[in-house]
């Protein structure tokens, strides 16, 4: 049995997991649609795009290790932290819920990270702003893949519907976490690593209600409740997607393909 | 209601997809797929038949806008041609002036 690594303490590196844990573990979720979507071609795509996400957290944890002292790779990263230590927002580790709900949380996430990444771009860190290049053409493809389909659903059958507004009951409170500020935050701005949280919120809740006006859905009022993913003080659902993920480098470790 | 109308409710039309390698090459006929409008189908079109970097390009169209010859014709269509050697250039001698053509 494999140990668990230990991280040092540093807001760069927080800051970066935060993004490929996002990435990480929403492309598990993805996967876990292969061979359950309703229909074959849609398989496909949800699992291309868990790859695409997959490959993006390749590239951010990889440059994550590089900030540790003991110098990890993306393998002992994905696999071998303590659940804390993994910083993705909540909303990213939420089971998968049924199609709707998939498209809602795929349209809210890949409209977040679209917006991040083009920031991203500009980062002093010219590999994580390499990284955004790329993983910014996969996120508007994943954002227009998400809204034609909420599309769909939205104005599609009685079902359909109550579907998506459950689905949107279900999962607006946890969109409150990705504009948090903090201190991990307010580091990655003074050193221009990338934008405050709190700037895309607007650009967001504008993109998300172009395309909710399409199918006359209302943006829900703001709540109180705040999640917490990004702190490491995860969900109920968290230890066991970390068990399935985490099981074979426990039980194997430093096992390859 | 006509029974095609019924079964659009629960079946998606059938779309073929034809897909460009690269620049200057053709479309060319690689499969099929259902789907319900044409935007989803040029979207799974992309999923389906291009994840391997096949394409540059992807056109789909309705299957059932596509007019077939019966195959049932096949003898009077194409037989025919079957004796007429003379409509291929390989049939001329060519000279030896005119090499490799």
């Amino acid at each position: 049995m494999q140990a668990s690594i230990q991280l040092p303490d540093d807001p760069k590196l927080r800051y970066l997991l935060r993004i490929g844990d996002t990435c990480l573990i929403l492309g598990q979720r993805l996967g876990e649609w292969c061979g359950h979507a309703p229909i074959i071609e849609e398989d496909i795509a949800l699992t291309n795009m868990a790859l695409d996400l997959i490959g993006q957290a390749r590239g951010v944890l990889t440059l994550a290790g590089d900030q540790c002292p003991q110098d990890y790779d993306e393998d002992q990263l994905a696999f071998l932290r303590d659940e804390r230590d993994y910083l993705n927002p909540t909303l990213a580790e939420l089971p998968r819920g049924d199609f709707a709900f998939t498209v809602l949380r795929n349209l809210m996430l890949s409209t977040w990270m679209k917006l991040l990444w083009d920031r991203l771009r500009d980062s002093s860190d010219t590999e994580l702003a390499a990284i955004a290049a790329k993983a910014l053409k996969e996120a508007r493809y994943h954002q227009q893949h998400a809204a034609d389909w909420l599309q769909r659903l939205g104005d599609g059958t009685e079902e359909s519907r109550r579907r998506v507004e459950a689905a949107l009951a279900q999962l607006w409170p946890y969109a409150a976490e990705l504009f948090e500020p903090d201190a991990v935050d307010a580091a990655a701005v003074s050193a221009r690593l990338g934008p405050p949280a709190e700037s895309l919120r607007e650009p967001w809740l504008a993109e998300m209600a172009a395309v909710f006006g399409e199918v006359r859905l209302a943006l829900p009022a703001d709540g109180r409740f705040r999640s917490t993913g990004r702190q490491g003080v995860h969900s109920e659902h968290m230890g066991y997607i970390l068990a399935e993920m985490q099981h074979l480098q426990r039980s194997y470790p430093g096992g390859v393909w | 209601m006509s029974t095609e109308q019924q079964a659009s409710k629960t079946e998606w039309p059938l779309w073929e997809v034809f897909v460009r390698t690269k620049a200057g090459l053709d479309h060319k006929h690689c499969g099929s797929l259902h789907a319900a409008d044409p935007k989803m189908a040029l979207q799974m079109a992309r999923e389906v038949y291009t994840r391997r970097q096949e394409g540059s390009s992807i056109w789909v169209v309705r299957s059932d806008q596509i007019v077939a010859s019966d195959p049932g014709d096949k003898d009077m269509l194409f037989d025919p041609m079957e004796d007429k050697v003379y409509r291929h250039p390989t049939f001329y001698k060519l000279p030896d002036a005119v090499d490799h053509m």
